[in-house]
């Protein structure tokens, strides 16, 4: 199966929320929308359902154009990050719902919502109802009841951000294994890139109402098409600075340089903005070409199993991302080396230089 | 080491204590004296003990009034509660509108009660009254002064103008807090408007509906001013309702102990009847 949006965009009241969208998803991944509130990821969401009627443009679903096609008749499942559920009905009524708008049998409801309880450990909450269950179960049950019907495009609207973190890595683990067996485009919407790193697939990046990039996720993660699509697919996000390549040296302000080695010597010479993510600047001597780098301590915040510090490079705010405990005084100076092999260059236009 | 007793607390406590004194204590106090008293004057008082709630409980005058306040109260529910839904389901939920909407329904919630009643009373009288003389122009022989079933319609309608504005508010405000979301999942699951009022709407609404039939069974049941300016309790006692009935008593007759008697019971069924209230449609969120 497939859902293929050409040409979309959504205009209201004279505000494009929406520009012209091209995209071809496909059953059996993830596809992860991912992209700031407000990006549009929500709205886009409810164009692929038939929700939000679309501006222009076409939306084609195994081929067959369903542009104007009402939202019941689409089979579509959506789940949203406010736990909805029929607030007087049981859990079981709740799963049940959807199959029992569409007339199925009455063992067969049953056989299939207890299947569904089993899988996402609903089992002994069955006779409940919403407002008696904590926030997982909840969201648990408007997923089993998204998933009860067979159909043919789920959309998922951020369902794991109002979790607390140890429901939501357990979620992370079990929606790939729900979705795993079945015969439908399933759609992501997330504001975390690690959730679209972990979910793989295919990731479209949104930016204001763009599509930025679209492709495998971890093809988007390593050589992002431009800065934002960059900067949306970074968390912390990418640190930046503008370079000089003169010859086979890449100059960073007055002190800092390097090689630039292999592909890199053909660039031409010239201004260029250089990314690098934070965990490829580190307190330990890492990477290929670790280079010296340093700037007074804004903000430390230490995990334990990793420390991050935000210092000022040459007037960049930039983040590093170590291993293990590294303490850093506010406003001291901080010496760390950034693997500079790892980095992206960016022209005056913002797009990836191609190597 | 002897804890140290600091009594400033007290203080603190203390102008709640002399506002709730003067607001509800006292007052509630002295119609309790009254109840168990009798007096013929001179501000003499002797002792009555339960005389007086014996009277009034066994007095079919006390029992009329009731009745008639009961069907007054459970009529005027019975019209205003679904009345007002169905207008704050038809209301618009975004757009300029809104203020317009919200501000139409609470004019009538602005208006002055005696106001209210004046206003009815001219409108509905047959001869000059726009709405009596309209409907004695269609044919219908309608008296609000002299015939009984035209005085209750008059008081309802009236009723119904003035507060239906408050159930519209209340269940508008119930029905905006809904979430768009779970209009668009009711979509998904293909549930026409029927069953979405039915099985989201209503059930979301169902704490401020609570609220709005306490607020109005309580307002209805104490209602004064607006029928005493329209009928007056009349023609005969046919509108006399518990609260004018008293104060026919009170200062009418000034049967001081029988009116304070009277009070404590109308008190008493009240706050009965909004706890069964209360008790019933909370009932299953307690489940």
């Amino acid at each position: 199966m497939s859902l293929e949006l050409k040409g979309v965009s959504k205009q209201v009241d004279g505000e494009t929320h929406i520009y012209p969208t091209d995209l071809k998803l496909e059953t059996g991944s993830f596809n992860m929308l991912l992209g700031t509130t407000g990006s549009g990821k929500t709205t886009l969401m409810q164009i692929m359902a038939g929700l939000e009627p679309v501006s222009s443009g076409q939306i084609f679903f195994n081929g067959a154009d369903v542009t104007g096609v009402p939202v019941q008749k689409r089979n579509v499942s959506m789940v949203y990050q406010q736990f909805i559920n029929y607030p007087n009905f049981t859990v079981f009524e709740n799963i049940a719902s959807p199959l029992r708008v569409a007339k199925v049998p009455e063992a067969e409801i049953k056989r299939r919502v207890d299947e569904m309880a089993e899988l996402m450990k609903l089992g002994p909450m069955l006779q409940r109802r919403p407002s008696e269950l904590s926030g997982g179960q909840q969201q648990r049950t408007a997923m089993a009841r998204a998933l009860v019907k067979d159909s043919s495009l789920v959309l998922l609207d951020e369902p794991l951000a109002n979790l607390d973190f140890k429901l939501r890595e357990e979620l992370r683990d079990e929606l790939p294994k729900l979705i795993a067996k079945r015969n439908c485009v399933v759609v992501y919407a997330t504001t975390e890139p690690i959730e679209a790193l972990l979910f793989a697939g295919h990731t479209a990046t949104l930016h204001q109402g763009r599509v930025t990039q679209f492709g495998p996720t971890s093809d988007i993660y390593r050589t992002p098409k431009d800065l934002i699509s960059a900067k949306v697919f970074s968390e912390p996000p990418i640190n930046t600075a503008k370079v000089v390549k003169e010859g086979n040296v890449i100059k960073l302000g007055s002190d800092i340089k390097w090689e630039a080695k292999g592909n890199l010597s053909n660039m031409k010479d010239g201004q260029y903005t250089f990314g690098i993510r934070p965990h490829h600047v580190t307190a330990q001597e890492l990477g290929e070409q670790a280079i010296k780098v340093e700037g007074s301590v804004q903000i430390t915040e230490i995990s334990g199993s990793e420390s991050v510090v935000h210092f000022n490079m040459h007037g960049n705010s930039w983040v590093s991302q170590s291993h293990g405990v590294q303490y850093h005084d506010v406003g001291s100076v901080a010496h760390l080396f950034a693997d500079v092999s790892q980095g992206l260059y960016f022209d005056d236009k913002d797009q990836l230089v191609s190597l | 080491m002897a804890k140290t007793e600091n009594q400033k607390a007290w203080f603190f406590v203390l102008p709640v204590l002399i506002l709730v004194a003067f607001n509800a204590i006292i007052p509630l106090m002295t119609v309790v004296n009254y109840s168990v008293q009798e007096t013929f004057g001179n501000n003499d008082f002797f002792w009555a003990g339960v005389v007086w709630f014996e009277e009034i409980l066994h007095s079919s005058r006390f029992h009329d009034s009731l009745m008639r306040q009961l069907t007054f109260t459970f009529t005027i529910l019975a019209i205003e509660i679904p009345l007002g839904v169905i207008i704050a389901l038809a209301m618009p939920r975004k757009g300029p509108w809104v203020p317009v909407c919200l501000i139409l329904m609470s004019l009538p919630l602005l208006i002055p009660w005696n106001v209210v009643g004046a206003m009815w009373n001219i409108f509905a009288l047959p001869d000059i009254g726009m709405l009596g003389r309209m409907l004695n122009e269609m044919g219908f022989d309608y008296n609000f002064t002299r015939q009984v079933g035209d005085a209750w319609f008059t008081l309802i309608l009236m009723d119904v103008w003035h507060w239906t504005s408050l159930v519209v508010l209340l269940a508008y405000a119930g029905l905006v807090s809904i979430p768009d979301a779970y209009y668009q999942a009711a979509k998904i699951d293909g549930a026409n408007s029927l069953s979405i009022f039915r099985y989201i709407q209503l059930p979301k609404m169902k704490r401020v509906l609570t609220i709005a039939v306490l607020l109005r069974f309580m307002d209805s049941f104490n209602i004064y001013t607006e029928p005493f300016v329209l009928t007056g309790g009349g023609p005969g006692n046919s509108t006399t309702l518990l609260s004018i009935d008293l104060v026919k008593i009170a200062l009418g007759q000034f049967d001081l102990g029988p009116a304070a008697a009277m009070s404590l019971i109308y008190f008493l069924v009240i706050l009965l009847l909004s706890w069964v209230f209360y008790t019933l449609m909370m009932r299953n969120e307690e489940q």
